[in-house]
């Protein structure tokens, strides 16, 4: 059973994303941490690269900040061997940025690396399992898993081609559209996992969620867990901001006179709660059955 | 359509593929099925369709004309595809009105497309008002603000203008911004990408409709010429009026194929500001993934994506088209390279020897005649003359003000006398 497996095993697991070094390194090191205090089972962390085409305005926001920030993927690999947190960590970023590492051209070197420093996985949204061959080669000679996203358009044949091929988790994309955060859930939330309900492997639900509530809903209509970036990366840019506002831009040497790490780390601690205990709410409010 | 029709490759060597969101690969596979059946098939007569209309709408076959001043100057025959003369002013629309009918064979509702000097969004908006489709065009802040007449016809044939201000505000953005589109509407949208780029089928599609060019020149130099020229040139941004102008030549080894990058400012990429001052991806760039390919990119050590230069905005793109990649890899194609100040005077060239004002895109091509060598050319070359420079008469009067160029007109002075000026 590898780590994501087990992350998913007793009962509905907290997925929460945030990209690494947004605003800056340090900071963001302090909100992972936080969101481990407040419940997460795994957390998802964007490596940003400069297109990234699967993501709505708040994440791409937080993409741009990190890589003014000055984030690379050596930087972050780096972090990753000195973050101090037991849950799994998962790597978010796109193609490219994994096909470039190293001196080797392919994935190899960057996998490698990555079971170095003690990742866990890899989501690549631009990475459709056509292409995925040689990452998922690497990923299993060094035993991370690879997640696949399935889409609301995501049927028949390329369904089961990425059942196949996902390990970890599947992510379930809750809608059309990219990342950000959404007021309520979507229908075709409950579509799709009724479409991959016959599929022994995790469905953790992202894309739109952003409260307790929502998330209560999700696990109860089926959904193993529950993955949130947007929301949570909205508090990362309000304290961001508000730094900013009192520090006249100066936003990498911490906040002291703003919003201070500690201050937005203890929102998100809170909001990670609310998540959790939605998630957990949820699947006690499983009217259903279980699927078999 | 082309000769080689039966050809559909997913790849170019190791270049091009299907790098998108999940959400977007059930679209692409029904438009590769729908590509198949309807333009290489025929299908319901789409081919027949198609023709018909860019005939009768578009305004093909477009002329090759002998350019005389040129072909003095040169010391050898030069003709010109004028491209320039096609409806909309530029070769975009035989990939427009290609893709946009097509999206109504398919049943589509809506269409999405970006553009950078706003020839592909003017294309679109025509082809989309032509075929009665509602239309959206992303477009980069600083490219609206560089391709104002562009904005305004688009806006005239109905389309919506969407303005992207992420990164540099260039075509790069715009890409991402209209992928962004399409993964949220997929169900009822297609998405008329705007050149050679992009997932399987799109660089292959464009190409076949683009390959009408090529099509056209080879006949027309057999019919005026008696035979096939010794070269054919043509710029590169994505690499679309490119592959177009060279696709029905690439089996005849004996014509050379030069592609013109912008050089911009300079080739070295300014490690500092993380900018590539040119978009030469194919001079200069290095292999690896964006907006759905595995290509040739300007892009740094880490695989992000720098920002790249041009004083032509629908040549300012850090990726370029596989196929296009590849044919240079295997020493079909040769990439060469114009920078701004030699793209500038060259507009003014064309336009004083030959009475044409060309696109600045263009004007690359043009210029390179100036630095090619009569090996190089041959006793003949066909020169692609993308498109017609109405567009960028600001950029141009206020790049030129800015440089020492000396064939341009000096826009101060009107006669010698000064008459004229008084009030
Ligand atoms: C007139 C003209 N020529 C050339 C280009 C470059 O595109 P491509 O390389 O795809 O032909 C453009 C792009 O907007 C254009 O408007």
């Amino acid at each position: 059973m590898s780590r994501l497996d087990e992350a998913f095993a007793d009962g509905p697991a907290f997925v929460p994303y945030l990209a690494l070094g947004d605003p800056d390194l340090e900071s963001s090191l302090e909100y992972v941490k936080a969101l481990e205090r407040g419940g997460a089972d795994v957390i998802e962390l964007g490596l940003a690269f400069s297109e990234p085409i699967a993501e709505g305005p708040t994440i791409q926001s937080a993409v741009v900040r990190s890589l003014e920030g000055g984030m690379t993927p050596t930087k972050f690999l780096d972090a990753v061997e000195d973050l101090d947190v037991d849950v799994p960590l998962v790597c978010m970023t796109y193609y490219n940025l994994i096909y470039q590492f190293g001196e080797e051209a392919g994935p190899r070197p960057f996998v490698e690396r990555a079971a170095e420093v003690g990742l866990s996985g890899f989501v690549v949204p631009d990475l459709p399992a056509e292409e995925s061959g040689p990452l998922r080669e690497a990923c299993d000679e060094f035993g991370l898993d690879l997640i696949f996203i399935v889409a609301p358009t995501t049927r028949g044949e390329r369904l089961e081609r990425l059942m196949d091929q996902t390990s970890g988790y599947v992510y379930v994309q809750a809608r059309l559209g990219v990342t950000g955060a959404k007021a309520d859930v979507s229908d075709q939330t409950g579509e799709s996992l009724d479409r991959l309900s016959e599929w022994d492997v995790p469905k953790a639900v992202g894309f739109g969620i952003s409260s307790g509530e929502q998330a209560r809903e999700v696990v109860a209509a089926g959904a193993d867990g529950v993955i949130v970036g947007s929301a949570l990366v909205d508090i990362v840019a309000e304290g961001t901001s508000a730094a900013s506002r009192t520090q006249s831009g100066d936003v990498a040497e911490g906040h002291e006179n703003g919003d201070s790490t500690e201050e937005v780390a203890a929102r998100l601690e809170e909001k990670a709660r609310e998540l959790k205990e939605g998630a957990l709410a949820g699947a006690q409010a499983r009217t259903r059955p279980e699927r078999t | 359509m082309s000769s080689n029709t039966n050809e559909n490759p997913s790849k170019f060597g190791d270049y091009g593929g299907q790098y998108v969101p999940e959400a977007l690969m059930p679209a692409i596979e029904e438009l590769d099925d729908a590509f198949r059946r309807y333009v290489l098939e025929n299908e319901g007569g789409f081919v027949d369709e198609f023709r018909e209309r860019i005939r009768d709408f578009g305004g093909r076959p477009t002329p090759l004309q002998y350019a005389e001043q040129l072909s003095a100057r040169y010391d050898t025959d030069v003709y010109l595809k004028r491209e320039d003369l096609l409806h909309g002013g530029a070769h975009k629309l035989n990939n427009a009105l290609g893709q946009v009918l097509l999206a109504k064979y398919m049943g589509k509702e809506r269409i999405v497309a970006e553009t950078g000097a706003g020839q592909h969004g003017t294309a679109t908006a025509m082809a989309a008002a032509h075929l009665d489709m509602p239309c959206v065009v992303y477009m980069g802040r600083r490219d609206i603000n560089r391709q104002r007449p562009n904005v305004f016809r688009m806006r005239l044939n109905g389309a919506e203008v969407e303005p992207v201000t992420a990164g540099r505000g260039t075509l790069k953005e715009a890409i991402s911004e209209a992928m962004r589109d399409w993964a949220t509407t997929v169900e009822n949208t297609h998405y008329v990408i705007g050149s050679v780029v992009g997932p399987h089928p799109f660089p292959t599609m464009v190409r076949e409709f683009q390959s009408v060019i090529s099509e056209e020149a080879r006949r027309q130099m057999r019919e005026q010429a008696g035979g096939l020229p010794d070269s054919v040139v043509a710029c590169a941004g994505g690499g679309s009026n490119t592959m177009g102008a060279f696709a029905e030549f690439v089996s005849d080894e004996d014509v050379s194929l030069f592609a013109v990058e912008a050089g911009g400012s300079s080739l070295e990429v300014d490690e500092e500001t993380g900018v590539a001052p040119n978009s030469a991806s194919l001079s200069t760039g290095t292999e690896g993934v964006l907006h759905g390919a595995r290509t040739r990119l300007l892009q740094d050590g880490d695989g992000q994506i720098v920002e790249s230069h041009s004083i032509s905005s629908g040549l300012d793109y850090a990726g370029v088209g596989p196929e296009l990649a590849h044919l240079v890899d295997e020493g079909r194609v040769t990439p060469v390279t114009v920078d701004d100040d030699a793209a500038l005077a060259g507009f003014h060239r064309l336009s004083q020897e030959e009475g044409i004002i060309p696109a600045l895109e263009t004007a690359h091509a043009v210029a390179w005649l100036e630095d090619a060598t009569s090996d190089q050319l041959g006793d003949s070359v066909v020169v692609c003359v993308s498109g017609r420079g109405d567009k960028d008469l600001e950029s141009v009067i206020e790049e030129t003000e800015k440089r020492d160029i000396e064939n341009a007109p000096d826009m101060d002075v009107f006669s010698a006398s000064g008459a004229g000026g008084s009030e």
